[in-house]
This record gives C-alpha cells, sequence and structure tokens, in this order.
C-alpha cells in the first residue's frame, strides 16, 4: 500500500523530516548497513557531479543499481578500501516534496557535507541537493532513488562514504 | 587538452590548462582547432570562465576587447577615443595584440599543445611504441564523452606518476583489484617506456585466478572476497590483446583502459604540493547499449569514489605528507634493478627510475 501521497502537507513534512534526519544520522554514526536499509531492494542510488547532470552526461563518481551493489560499497568501506580516518557530518534542509507519479513522492533538498581529518580543521567537503523518490514498503519509507547531485566542483582527495 | 567529440561544431570551447597556466581549446570556423592563453592581452584577464561553451567570439568582460575564434584581437572600444580625446596611440596595431596561440597537435580525436615552437612530431614525441597504444584506444572510431570527474589531490604531481608508473603496489595496495584478478603480480604483464623515458606504460591481460599458494605475498589476495551484485564487473575483452594498459605521458596525461573503463587524468598542478586531478571518461559513438552501461557501472573503479583509485589518492597523501616532512631523506627505488629498461613483468619501479632521470635532465638537476 502507497497512501503517502494523501498524507496531510504538515503530517507529510513532519514524516519526512524524521525520515532525512535519521537517514543523515545513520551516515554520521558510520552505521552504514543499517543505511542500505533505507533503499528499496532495486533502487538506484547515484553520486553525480553537477557538471555532468546539467550536461546530460552519464558518468557518476558513485552508481549503485540495487541495494546489494550498497552492501558491496559498504564492504569495501569496511575491508577492503585504505583511507584516513574521518568524520563526516550530514545536514540536510529545505526538504521540498511534489507528488510523483504511482504514489511515490519526489523529493529535493539541499544537503550540506561536513568533513574533519585528522590534524586538519573541519571543512565543507560537498555541497549539492538530493533528487529522490521514496516510496512505502511496509509501512515503512525507502529510497526507490536517490540522486546527490554535488556543486562542488573539485572533491577534495577521496570520497569514501555516502552522501 | 581535450578530446575532439567535446568541441564538435565551430564556436565550441573547452576552458582547462597546461601546468597552473590557463588555457582555452577552441573549434574555429575552418572546423581545426585553436588553443590559446585564457589571458586578455590587454590587462591579463582570464576572459573565460565556463569548462564547457560555445561561443561566436571571445569578450573580455573588462574592457571588451575582443577576440574572433583563431584568438585574434576584432575590436578594441574606444580606440580612437570619445569626442577626440583618448584613444589608443596611432600606431596600435591589433595584429600585434591578440591572444597567444600555442602549437597544436591533433591525432585521431586528441588535441594536445605546446608553448614550445619548436615540439616535435606528435608521433615522434610519443616514440612508436607508446603512440601504438595511442592508437590501439584511438583507432579512429568516432569518441563519446561520458563525464567528468575531477579530484583536488593533495600531493605533489608527480606522485600521480610514480603511482600509475608502478604496477607492483597493484597487487598489495588493491584488495579490489587483486580479488577479482584484474590487475595483479602473478598475471601476464609488461613495462614498457620510450626511448627517453618520460612516458610509460604498464600492460596486463587476464589470466586464470592462481591458488592461495601462489600468492602467498599477496596478503590483499581474498579469495573470499565477492559482489553481492556483481553486475559491477561484468568485462568483456574490447581489443585483441591486453586487458589493461595504463599509458603515462610526460609531462600531464594518462590515458587509462582498465577492462572496459577508458579515461583521460589530466593532471593540473596547483603549485608543489597539490594537484587537480580531471577525469575525462569516454567511450565510442558505435557502443551498443550493454557496453554503454558496463563503462559507467565499471566506472565505479575509478574517479576520487573508485573502487581502486581511493586507495591511490589516499596513499599518494600519505606520501606527500613524509616525504615533505624529511627532505633530507631519499627513499629507496631499486624494485626490478637500479637501471631501467622494457620488462615483461610488473615486479619493477623501472618506470619511475626513466622518468625521473628525464625529469633531472629536464630540470637541469
Amino acid at each position: 500500500m502507497n497512501d503517502f501521497a494523501a498524507l496531510p502537507v504538515r503530517e507529510m513534512r513532519l514524516e519526512l523530516e524524521g525520515l532525512y534526519a535519521e537517514y543523515a544520522g545513520a551516515l554520521d554514526e558510520e552505521r552504514f548497513e543499517d543505511w542500505a536499509e533505507f533503499f528499496t531492494e532495486d533502487c538506484f542510488y547515484q553520486i553525480i557531479p553537477r557538471e555532468n547532470h546539467d550536461l546530460g552526461l552519464p558518468v557518476a563518481t558513485w552508481r549503485s543499481e540495487s541495494k546489494a551493489m550498497l552492501h558491496d560499497r559498504v564492504t569495501s568501506i569496511r575491508k577492503t578500501a585504505v583511507y584516513a580516518p574521518r568524520y563526516l557530518r550530514r545536514y540536510v534542509t529545505g526538504i521540498r516534496p511534489r507528488a510523483g507519479s504511482g504514489g511515490t513522492i519526489t523529493v529535493r533538498a539541499n544537503y550540506l557535507v561536513v568533513e574533519t581529518l585528522q590534524d586538519e580543521l573541519s571543512r565543507v567537503f560537498n555541497a549539492g541537493y538530493y533528487l529522490d523518490e521514496i516510496v512505502r514498503v511496509s509501512g515503512e519509507f525507502k529510497f526507490a532513488r536517490k540522486v546527490c547531485v554535488f556543486d562542488s566542483v573539485l572533491v577534495p582527495n577521496s570520497l569514501i562514504y555516502p552522501l | 587538452m581535450s578530446l575532439e567529440a567535446e568541441i564538435p561544431t565551430p564556436g565550441d570551447y573547452k576552458r582547462t590548462f597546461i601546468g597552473d597556466k590557463p588555457v582555452v581549446v577552441i573549434r574555429n570556423n575552418d572546423h581545426e582547432v585553436t588553443v590559446v592563453e585564457n589571458r586578455c592581452a590587454h590587462r591579463g584577464v582570464q576572459f573565460c570562465q565556463k569548462h564547457l561553451g560555445h561561443t561566436a567570439e571571445f569578450v573580455c568582460p573588462y574592457h571588451q576587447w575582443t577576440y574572433d575564434l583563431d584568438g585574434n584581437l576584432i575590436g578594441v572600444p574606444f580606440r580612437r577615443g570619445v569626442k577626440r580625446q583618448g584613444g589608443m596611440p596611432a600606431d596600435f596595431d591589433p595584429r600585434n595584440h591578440g591572444l597567444r596561440k600555442l602549437a597544436v597537435a591533433r591525432r585521431n580525436g586528441v588535441v594536445f599543445a605546446s608553448f614550445a615552437e619548436d615540439t616535435e612530431p606528435l608521433a615522434d614525441y610519443l616514440g612508436e611504441t607508446m603512440l601504438g597504444f595511442f592508437d590501439r584506444i584511438f583507432d579512429g572510431r568516432e569518441i563519446e564523452v561520458l563525464g567528468y570527474s575531477r579530484q583536488l589531490v593533495p600531493a605533489n604531481w608527480k606522485l600521480m606518476f610514480e603511482n600509475i608508473k608502478d604496477p607492483y603496489h597493484a597487487s598489495l595496495l588493491h584488495v579490489f583489484l587483486v580479488s577479482f584478478g584484474l590487475f595483479r603480480a602473478d598475471q601476464p604483464a609488461m613495462v614498457k617506456m620510450d626511448a627517453t623515458g618520460r612516458h610509460g606504460a604498464l600492460v596486463s591481460w587476464k589470466a586464470p585466478v592462481a591458488a592461495a599458494g601462489e600468492v602467498a605475498d599477496m596478503r590483499s589476495f581474498r579469495q573470499d572476497f565477492t559482489l553481492a551484485d556483481a553486475r559491477l564487473l561484468d568485462p568483456v575483452r574490447e581489443y585483441p590483446e591486453f586487458t589493461v594498459v595504463m599509458t603515462t605521458l610526460w609531462p600531464n596525461l594518462i590515458i587509462q583502459q582498465q577492462s572496459n573503463t577508458l579515461a583521460m587524468r589530466q593532471l593540473v598542478t596547483r603549485g608543489p604540493h597539490e594537484f587537480e586531478l580531471a577525469w575525462t571518461f569516454f567511450g565510442y559513438k558505435t557502443d551498443d547499449e550493454a557496453m554503454r552501461l558496463r563503462r559507467l557501472r565499471q566506472a565505479n573503479l575509478m574517479g576520487p569514489a573508485g573502487y581502486v583509485s581511493i586507495d591511490d589518492s589516499e596513499v599518494m597523501k600519505f606520501s606527500q605528507h613524509g616525504v615533505k616532512a624529511y627532505p633530507e631523506v631519499n627513499g629507496v627505488m631499486e624494485m626490478g634493478g637500479r637501471d631501467w629498461k622494457d620488462e615483461p613483468h610488473m615486479v619493477t619501479e623501472g618506470a619511475i627510475r626513466s622518468f625521473y632521470d628525464y625529469y633531472r635532465t629536464v630540470m637541469g638537476l
């Protein structure tokens, strides 16, 4: 059942605020396995430079086409990738829901990610916006599609953790 | 500088750099390619600010000096003064104040440029071996640009070349590459250099996965590592031989062919302690949908979030921090010997030695 679009506006906004807070919280706390559970099985998750997005060029900085691919990324973060310790903190604002097709909700929201590395000052790591499609699966919100379009032309060295 | 596919139509341009110096690559009205300094001849303004664009002429915003698509100065407002007052001297000749043009060479859809007026022809500059690897990818088929990726690496630019000229680190650092047999020390491989030592190529081809005993030194080898969604890696052999060819061209270009992911990696220096790594991913116009999708999926290996290249960008930073703090200390670079020559294996740092031999000659060290 998908009654999401039928919710009163105020209620929907409150629910979405909660969803994005929990999403950012899972990532900020490096609960990446929990993060993957915010998505549907056949989700599409992508981090793409705005330059490519605006030009209609398909290459993404990160492209996952299923929850399984998200889990593979998590495995890499946990076990195979070599990288310096870091903290990332995500700030999501301006959540703007619209009715999508087939009972989905499309959301556009701004995000800001602050990165803190050892021996360095905290800095804005990435700034952009989410283009999301949200569905309700067994009563829970899931991202069927999440595209992180980033304005930041240059990535400061490495993008390890999801946005 | 650019792929011709980025600037197909007269008036198309791309803003890029040679080292720290801004330049613009322009498709002119004769369908030729012009490369000019991105610096107004008047007061030095960097007049072009967009990565890619289209224009009939370039107008510097400061005093509206105007240039055609070949960099010729075609307009100077108030040149004759206003109400007979002021203006440029009577002998001011716009023909002497165009944008500085660079020497340009093109081959099979790729544009090169040089500030030097006496640069040898491109084929001679690359040498026979590198030219062969170049033509293997740029074989005359039309190129399709798939997208860009840009990262700021907090390391000296030479560390990027050290990384791509050193095939043996891959078997140790890159768990991902090793475990999937994409590039590994026990695979057939070659390291090739040109006669000067400035260019290099790492070549490898896929062979059956070894048993654990044969790769005992490779602690990164994890036979238990499998992908939950194997669609990420579904490589098909595209070229008659070799599954990996990484070509490093002096002084600022890496041509990447790792399985089905093709990219130009351009190094843009920003002083001695950092550089921009500008990736241009591409395929061929003739790619079918399956190949296109394969390239997009395999792009996950590369770039600032690449399964493989994350390890490199992080380690380059660690190198920079270690090396910079102890300038009086030399490292050791003796894997594979102390000289350099082409090798039929990848357990060598020879291509780094050849690079520094050439670097030291150029720098008079």
